[in-house]
């Protein structure tokens, strides 16, 4: 039988490209019950594709994904696309692929934080209000593994925090595993047990200190970024993106000078 | 020889038929944004029409057939990513119209009313046509019940629910195919180039006082079928084309739900993350 330390999601691999574009190669990614893991990545870096391929809905062009038998996933989307224009309300966006009955929609949307919510219309509720009935959503399927999409995009910044506190709580209660994916750096840093640092390949992996002095993590976000977490530019994604290629690393790109950050050496196929 | 009670009778049977069946689907037309999509289909219907002629077979099949086509090969495409929609359905869909007014006009032999095909013609209405209609139109509402919870789903958030194991392609290849048997059964009604109007404006206006997805559906059918007596009343009374007509009463009963609905729904896209 599998052991406690067994990952619930193990990817090893991944590669991926549109068209002519590499998104992704050479991703190895785990995640073990009870860890709070961040896939960070500037825009375009190709996290969103590997939560896809994480969560099933795209194939990669090689790379195995392995799940632990019978994994319940609970998957926490960014934000509805047709939040407006589409009459619904919460109760029924909880049941909208699993039918549920009242007590445990209660129950799940109290742990959120959003009791009262269930009769409330989805265009009515703020960002946070909605990230937090996605959230109660994702947990009445029981998962072991969490995966939130930018969970904190169109919160302010105390609301930021709460989420945060919530996720860490919900962890704490029930043991699971949660993978989430962001380009927030300042609280993904402060809040998770791991950080993925992805562009395109793994850049840097390790406990979030260790991540944010790591030289691969500063050549991807900018100096500015290593001495304050708030602050970050996209400068050096942009050659990235537009060119549609990894960008030769600087030399100390993908050095091991810094043990504690764990790096893994991928080298971008051509 | 038929009185024009007759005719008004078969026109409003029809139509209404058409608009309850419409609704609907007008809803995941406008939840989805495809309206575009829509309108391509339907512009692909007169080349239904050419191969109806061509082939010696019933119309309303030779459209069905068409638009079945085009559908299919559209999602296919869509699957690959190579283009981007509409992009690929501009392409598509006047490419299909045009062939189909070209082929048409080198057809000498055949007389076409192309007038009645492009805005529709209530007098081309035959008892033949409201049974198909009907029994067309039950078949469509029975398949879209049976799809209901899973497209509903997709419409929502679509990797949301393929992540929750929700057939994605599937479902929105039924989806698209009813939407083909929709354009073909209206055809007659309102026309090739207004078909994608009686798919939307309705929808559009339920929304303001709709508050569940069905209940949405419902009155969007109810506000179909007001929108085409009104139209036919229109097209009777004055002479014009029918299609229009429908167009300009249901535009005119959603400007009504802008002033007199609540103020619940908003048409416009949600607001990006920054």
């Amino acid at each position: 039988m599998k052991a406690d330390a067994d990952p619930l999601i193990n990817a090893t691999g991944i590669a991926m490209s549109f068209g002519r574009r590499q998104i992704l190669s050479g991703v190895d990614l785990a995640v073990r019950a009870g860890e709070i893991v961040a896939l960070i990545g500037p825009n375009g870096s190709g996290k969103s594709t590997l939560a896809r391929i994480l969560l099933g809905v795209l194939k990669p062009d090689a790379g195995i994904v392995t799940r632990q038998a019978a994994l319940r996933l609970g998957y926490v989307p960014q934000r509805l696309p047709l939040d407006t224009v589409l009459p619904i309300t919460v109760g029924r966006l909880m049941s909208l692929t699993n039918r549920v009955d009242a007590g445990r929609m209660a129950e799940a949307l109290a742990e959120v934080g959003a009791a009262g919510l269930a009769e409330a219309t989805v265009p009515e509720l703020s960002g946070g209000e909605l990230q937090r009935v996605l959230i109660a959503r994702a947990l009445l399927r029981d998962p072991d593994l969490l995966v939130l999409d930018e969970p904190t995009a169109n919160v302010d910044f105390n609301g930021q925090i709460a989420l945060y506190e919530l996720i860490h709580g919900i962890r704490d209660r029930r043991g699971c595993g949660v993978l989430t994916i962001s380009h927030d750096l300042h609280l993904v840093m402060s809040a998770t047990d791991r950080v993925i640092c992805l562009n395109a390949h793994i850049c840097c992996e390790g406990r979030p200190e260790a991540v944010s002095r790591h030289p691969a993590y500063v050549a991807l976000f900018g100096a500015r970024a290593a001495e304050n977490l708030a602050v970050y530019t996209h400068d050096h994604d942009h050659d990235h993106t537009l060119h549609g290629e990894v960008v030769p690393a600087p030399p100390q790109h993908d050095s091991h000078d810094d043990p504690a950050a764990q790096t893994k050496e991928k080298t971008p196929q051509p | 020889m038929i009185g024009i009670d007759n005719f008004l009778v078969l026109a409003l049977l029809g139509g209404i038929g058409v608009a309850v069946v419409a609704g609907p689907l007008g809803c995941f037309v406008v939840w989805r944004r495809m309206a575009y999509f829509g309108d391509s289909l339907a512009h692909s219907a007169l080349l239904g029409v050419t191969l109806g002629f061509v082939l010696s077979i019933n119309l309303t099949l030779g459209i069905a057939l068409t638009c079945i086509g085009f559908a299919v090969v559209i999602v296919a495409l869509q699957e690959q990513h190579r283009i981007a929609t509409d992009t690929l359905l501009g392409i598509l869909s006047h490419t299909a119209l045009s062939c189909g007014l070209v082929v048409l006009s080198l057809m000498d032999h055949v007389r076409v009313d192309l007038l009645g095909y492009l805005f529709g013609d209530i007098l081309a209405i035959t008892p033949g046509d409201i049974i198909v209609i009907y029994s067309g139109g039950a078949g469509v509402l029975l398949v879209l019940a049976g799809i209901w919870r899973p497209l509903l789903a997709l419409t929502v958030h679509e990797e949301l629910a393929r992540a929750e194991g929700v057939p994605a392609l599937r479902t929105r290849l039924i989806f698209t195919l009813l939407l083909a048997v929709v354009i073909a059964l209206s055809m007659k009604i309102i026309g090739i180039l207004l078909i994608t109007s009686l798919l939307i404006i309705p929808a559009a206006t339920a929304r303001r006082f709709a508050r569940s997805p069905e209940s949405m559906a419902i009155m969007s059918s109810g506000f179909g079928a007001l929108s085409v007596t009104g139209g036919l009343l229109i097209s009777l009374q004055w002479d014009t084309p029918s299609g229009p007509s429908i167009v300009v009463a249901a535009f005119a009963l959603f400007l009504a739900s802008l002033m007199f609905g609540g103020r619940r729904g908003s048409l416009a896209p949600p607001p990006r993350a920054g």
